[in-house]
């Protein structure tokens, strides 16, 4: 559905405040660890597209979750991967875009035999 | 499941009479009480009649006075020089 | 020969109908331009009934003394140091959280409602409106008035307007009301006359302020009690102007169902802030978030809704899903501000044992099962000297703009996504409710400032977090962070004779 505006030129008027590039040469990522709701929701990150998997892995994600008891145990070859909605085996030598990743692409992972806080899902 | 018509007050004493008077001319009426303000609850219609309030007041009563006292509501309004009906009926 | 005193009903038909005219040198089309293209049709304005019947004198006489009652608690309040009689100095922050986030939506409303009495083409509701249009601002200004006694002693209150434009979580009353604006005024009154005073405020005004009751803040209660007096006149508004529109034309129909169902999700997910002030901001507790839904949404709304089935009126979409997450927001928006505390305007605190207890008997099917364990391990962490902060920014939902940190319908454990791609970009939800109002008006709500892409896109005073709070006028290390430790804290104690308490307390 359009909207419904009084100008009817309203939808050429308007300023999409998101577009890629208002964000110098990044783009958005989301990173969600799945069975792990300590961290309240999924988190963001500018990113350039030519990072490498590995680095989002090693220099983002490990970091960012390491507060929580269950990180240490985290097997990185056993984590299952889904990028946008698509279940995936992401290369990690490969960039963020050769692995299919986008502006605004959503990546949640699974830790298998680790859901959180006494399997509480915390 | 009936309908509840509900009308909140104030839990002070311009408030009193309003209640009393509610509870005398709608016997089927349901108070909850919470710390400044009482809610009461009516199947279907509450009515508030100024001669009832009057009566417990001792004094005149516009029912528009009722805008001092008043916290919150249900039902379908109406409202004239002698009474405030809440109703769900039509 | 003795002139009768005229009746209510008389008097009221005088005001709104033998002061109106129609134009003769403008055409009315151009005099009321706003009116028309939102596609409602309106046959007859002189159908339009005020139940409550209230003319001009009447109105500036009930405020005029609403007023002077209330000016007189406040001067009490102030002259006898009130703030040392509330329950516990946590008590402040449902106050600063109230002033930052939702005092300026009375300001939003007074201005709206201002607009919209312009642009009614019928006298009724153009008089209504504007007497809302006072209220508002009055309600505005009492609060600002009220809550100025607390800023002489507490911190997090003092740039409480300048936060509201800026600060990450109170884009989501912002945008709200922002959203209700930019629409037309038909839309303006379903949205705020119908959905938020008529449903949702019961919920905002009641337990909340039962609840300052029992928390010994005499002046919020006077406020709030003052403020909600004229909102039963808004609530009257609200629902005359939806049989008003639902009686005139057929077609208005689908239009009306589409807001009320949009407005009520809007709103549902706004009170979010009232449901987590109510079950863990509160330290005396009135009744759950949960007691609260079921008496005034599915109690009241039931009633409500039942009664608007004979103009063809459903219950508003996804009010099922918004009931059963009346078990888990209050618990997950504490969360969100504890891991986010240190870019928070005030403090947070994990409940202690007595409120976990309180907790587990309110929520039986999910506290102990879900959360209870989340806020154990935190406190554990603390213990450790190890307490949590989420140092990276969260994915914001796209139209409510509020981390997305709301599970599934059904399954408490997994956070819930949504997305949409539009235009070549993809946008994402914390819900069917907030995809559903995204797809319907894409053009809208791709235009949302997103606090957290905002940062990012370096509009927020710079890269590092001192940056954004500096650019919030966030005053590091007093506004922010845990209640333990904190000024707030050590002026409490120091007015009780107590010592501070221990940090990993």
């Amino acid at each position: 559905m359009p909207v419904i505006a009084l100008d009817k030129d309203y939808a050429k008027k308007v300023e999409f405040r998101d577009n890629v590039n208002n964000f110098h040469g990044n783009q958005l990522t989301y990173v969600h660890w799945e069975e792990h709701n300590m961290f309240c929701s999924a988190i963001a990150f500018p990113l350039p597209p030519a990072m490498p998997f590995g680095a989002l892995v090693s220099e983002v994600i490990a970091p960012h979750y390491a507060a929580h008891p269950d990180a240490a145990k985290i097997d990185w070859s056993k984590v299952e991967w889904m990028i946008d909605g698509k279940k995936v085996t992401p290369d990690f030598d490969k960039s963020l875009a050769e692995n299919g990743m986008k502006h605004k692409s959503l990546v949640r992972f699974w830790t298998p035999g680790l859901n959180g806080y006494k399997g509480t899902y915390s | 499941m009936a309908q509840i018509a509900s009308i909140t007050l104030y839990q002070n004493d311009e408030a009193r009479p309003v209640m009393e008077a509610i509870l005398q001319d709608n016997p089927t009426a349901r108070v909850l009480n919470m710390p400044g303000a009482v809610k009461i609850d009516v199947d279907d219609e509450l009515v508030i009649n100024r001669a009832t309030v009057e009566e417990k007041l001792g004094s005149e009563w516009d029912p528009q006075q009722i805008h001092m006292v008043l916290i919150s509501m249900a039902g379908n309004l109406d409202e004239d020089d002698d009474r405030i009906t809440l109703s769900w009926k039509h | 020969m003795a002139v009768k005193k005229m009746g209510l009903k008389q008097k009221y038909a005088h005001l709104t109908r033998g002061l109106d005219w129609e134009t003769s040198y403008q055409k009315m089309d151009d005099v009321f331009p706003y009116d028309q293209f939102e596609g409602i049709k309106i046959t007859d304005w002189s159908k339009w009934e005020d139940p409550f019947r209230l003319t001009m004198d009447a109105y500036w006489k009930f405020q005029a003394e609403k007023e002077r009652k209330l000016y007189a608690v406040i001067d009490a309040f102030a002259q006898n140091n009130g703030q040392l009689n509330v329950s516990d100095a946590r008590y402040i922050n449902v106050l600063k959280l109230f002033l930052t986030g939702v005092s300026p939506l009375e300001y939003q409303a007074h201005r709206g409602f201002a607009f919209t009495g312009r642009h009614m083409r019928g006298v009724g509701p153009r008089i209504a409106a504007q007497m809302q249009s006072l209220d508002e601002l009055r309600h505005f200004q009492t609060q600002a008035h009220t809550i100025s006694h607390y800023n002489k002693f507490f911190d997090g209150i003092a740039e409480f307007q300048h936060m509201h434009d800026r600060v990450w979580y109170l884009s989501v009353p912002k945008s709200f009301f922002d959203d209700a604006r930019a629409a037309g005024p038909f839309e303006f009154m379903i949205a705020i006359g119908f959905a938020f005073e008529y449903v949702l405020t019961n919920l905002l005004f009641v337990p909340f302020m039962s609840g300052a009751a029992y928390n010994g803040d005499m002046s919020t209660v006077t406020f709030g009690f003052s403020a909600q007096s004229d909102e039963s006149r808004h609530m009257t508004l609200g629902i005359e102007v939806i049989k008003f529109l639902l009686e005139q034309h057929p077609d208005n129909l689908p239009i009306v169902q589409k807001w009320v169902d949009k407005w009520f999700w809007r709103g549902f997910k706004v009170l979010g802030l009232v449901a987590m002030m109510m079950d863990y901001m509160l330290p005396k507790k009135v009744m759950s978030w949960k007691e609260a839904w079921e008496i005034y949404f599915t109690e009241a709304g039931g009633s409500l809704f039942t009664d608007l089935e004979r103009y063809g009126l459903k219950v508003p979409k996804y009010a099922d899903v918004a009931t059963e997450m009346a078990e888990h927001i209050s618990h997950q928006n504490w969360a969100v501000f504890y891991q986010y505390t240190h870019a928070a305007a005030f403090h947070t605190w994990t409940p202690d044992k007595e409120h976990l207890d309180w907790l587990s008997e309110k929520y039986p099917n999910t506290f102990d099962k879900y959360y209870r364990p989340r806020w154990e391990m935190w406190a554990k962490m603390d213990e450790e000297g190890k307490r949590f902060y989420n140092m990276a920014l969260p994915q914001l939902c796209q139209t409510c703009q509020i981390p997305m940190a709301y599970t599934e319908p059904g399954d408490p454990t997994q956070i819930a996504f949504r997305c949409t791609e539009w235009n070549g970009e993809m946008y994402h939800f914390c819900s069917d409710g907030c995809k559903d109002i995204f797809d319907d008006e894409p053009e809208k709500y791709a235009q949302s400032w997103l606090p957290v892409h905002q940062i990012f896109q370096g509009n927020c005073g710079g890269p590092t977090v001192p940056d954004v709070l500096n650019w919030y006028r966030l005053n590091v290390g007093a506004d922010n962070m845990d209640y333990v430790g904190s000024p707030d804290e050590q002026v409490w104690n120091s007015w009780k004779g107590k010592a501070p308490a221990e940090a990993a307390e």
